[in-house]
């Protein structure tokens, strides 16, 4: 049994094609998945993101407890201030990437992808116990992204919300109730992400479709992410590939000499050579890269590594993708090749991320 | 949803179309209908086979690529496959923007007419779409 959307009828009167993912009836699009994709990169589109988990860890001692479980070093997070960080096990291996938000009065909110919502929330509360408590049926998450998204965010929450900077998180007073605001996403692009409680989540919704905002479906939100080379739990990162590999340390903080479930691994990983590195590549042919695809030297037949995530590029008009390499072949400029069913697809290392939005 | 089924057309189960040329008696132009392209999604690629390929209908000859699945082109009757569109290769989107005009596909001259007979009209398509 799918867990349905509260806005499960807005998005259909949108004309919303649903999917299940990780136990959530999700809109996958509604107008399509590159009009949706277009939206973002060149005005602002609404997700809603309500599948993923959201819990908080309160009271004096919850920056210390987070820090006891993730790898970032939250006791450096000002209140105010949101930040990446991943939960690992013992050998280093990334149990899930999740975000934490730092508001004032000691309370810390921490979203976590859906997939891996109930283990995520056992570990905080092993080391929490009644400090922390879920919060994801009771609210509704949006994510508002693109070039217009500040600007929209600040006419329908008011100036509370314009006053953020990149990364900044807030809780704001809107129509008579609280909503959670930060200067955060998952595009590559600008904007904000709004926690409100359900009840007031229509009226918010409304307003932002209202100001211009284009509904954006898991489609465009997967091309979106990929094109910003961000990259998703349970395909590019997982428990087997740790933090250095994956270009994340900048998510791991070990000067600090904090213990953190799987300090030790981490040390170890950061003082040695890196044996293979998540690699992004651009196809340099007509063709579309997909997740699973096998990689190989060019004219090899021997695989080298598989696809951890691919797709067709709306900005670029080509193939992208992702997979852990050798670091000798992990070089810009190498040329390898992916198995399209039986068709060999040229491709290129690149730099991340695939696009860069433009200055100005 | 309405979907477009023009009159003039045959239509087969996998959602494709074929259009009888009246200057080349023996050729039909074939693209995919109104219907799979909302059901495939935003095109993105196309792998189509050389001119001069043969096909045999209900084989698969080529993929279509859409933003977020690929999916075979079967081919509806047998016969040598004498023109892709080239147009597709800059403007995939044709095919989800003009599905029975800019966005067709291949054009094949048919070795067996016969095969032609098996294929529905358009009233026999409509009839057989999902109710959404």
């Amino acid at each position: 049994m799918l867990t349905q959307l509260t806005l499960r009828e807005r998005h259909l009167e949108l004309g919303a094609r649903f999917a299940p993912f990780a136990g959530w009836e999700m809109p996958l699009q509604y107008e399509g998945i590159v009009a949706e994709h277009r939206a973002v990169r060149e005005r602002v589109g609404v997700f809603d993101v309500s599948h993923l988990a959201r819990a908080w860890v309160e009271g004096p001692e919850a920056a210390e407890l987070l820090r006891s479980v993730t790898t970032f070093d939250v006791t450096s997070l000002a209140a105010g201030k949101a930040h990446y960080s991943l939960y690992c096990n013992e050998t280093g291996g990334i149990e899930d990437d999740v975000f934490i938000y730092h508001l004032p009065g000691d309370r810390w909110l921490v979203i976590h992808n859906a997939a891996n919502a109930d283990a995520d929330f056992e570990r905080l509360r092993a080391v929490a116990g009644g400090a922390a408590s879920e919060v994801t049926p009771e609210t509704v998450m949006l994510a508002v992204q693109g070039p217009d998204a500040v600007r929209l965010l600040g006419s329908v929450l008011g100036e509370g919300f314009a006053a953020l900077e990149p990364r900044d998180c807030a809780e704001l007073r809107w129509q008579g109730t609280s909503v959670l605001v930060a200067r955060t996403g998952y595009t590559g692009e600008d904007g904000g992400e709004c926690i409100v409680p359900a009840g007031h989540a229509q009226a918010l919704w409304d307003a932002l479709i209202a100001g211009g905002a284009a509904p954006a479906g898991l489609g465009a939100r997967d091309s979106l992410r990929l094109e910003a080379a961000l990259p998703l739990h349970g395909n590019d990162i997982d428990a087997t590939t740790h933090p250095y590999e994956a270009g994340l340390g900048f998510a791991v903080t070990l000067d600090d000499g904090a213990p953190f479930t799987g300090r030790e691994a981490m040390v170890q990983a950061k003082a040695e050579p890196r044996a293979r590195r998540l690699a992004h590549l651009a196809a340099r042919a007509r063709g579309v890269l997909r997740a699973g695809y096998e990689l190989r030297e060019p004219g090899g037949d021997c695989a080298l590594a598989v696809l951890t995530s691919g797709g067709h590029s709306p900005s670029l008009r080509i193939g992208i993708g992702m997979a852990y390499l050798p670091t000798d072949l992990a070089a810009t400029g190498t040329m390898l090749e992916v198995d399209v069913r039986g068709r060999a697809l040229p491709v290129e290392v690149v730099r991340r991320p695939f696009y860069r939005k433009p200055k100005g | 949803m309405d979907y477009e089924t023009p009159e003039d057309l045959l239509y087969t189960e996998d959602h494709e179309w074929l259009r009888r040329e009246t200057e080349q008696a023996d050729e039909v132009t074939i693209g995919i209908t109104d219907f799979a392209q909302e059901q495939v999604g935003d095109v993105v690629y196309l792998e189509l086979p050389a001119d001069g390929t043969a096909l045999t209908a209900g084989a698969p000859f080529g993929e279509i690529e859409s933003a977020k699945t690929v999916a075979e082109l079967f081919a509806p009757v047998s016969g040598e496959l004498v023109a892709s569109n080239a147009e597709l290769e800059d403007r995939p989107e044709l095919v989800n923007e003009s599905p029975y005009g800019d966005g067709w596909i291949v054009r094949v001259r048919v070795s067996d007419a016969a095969e032609l007979d098996g294929l529905m009209d358009a009233e026999a398509y409509r009839a057989q779409l999902p109710e959404d």
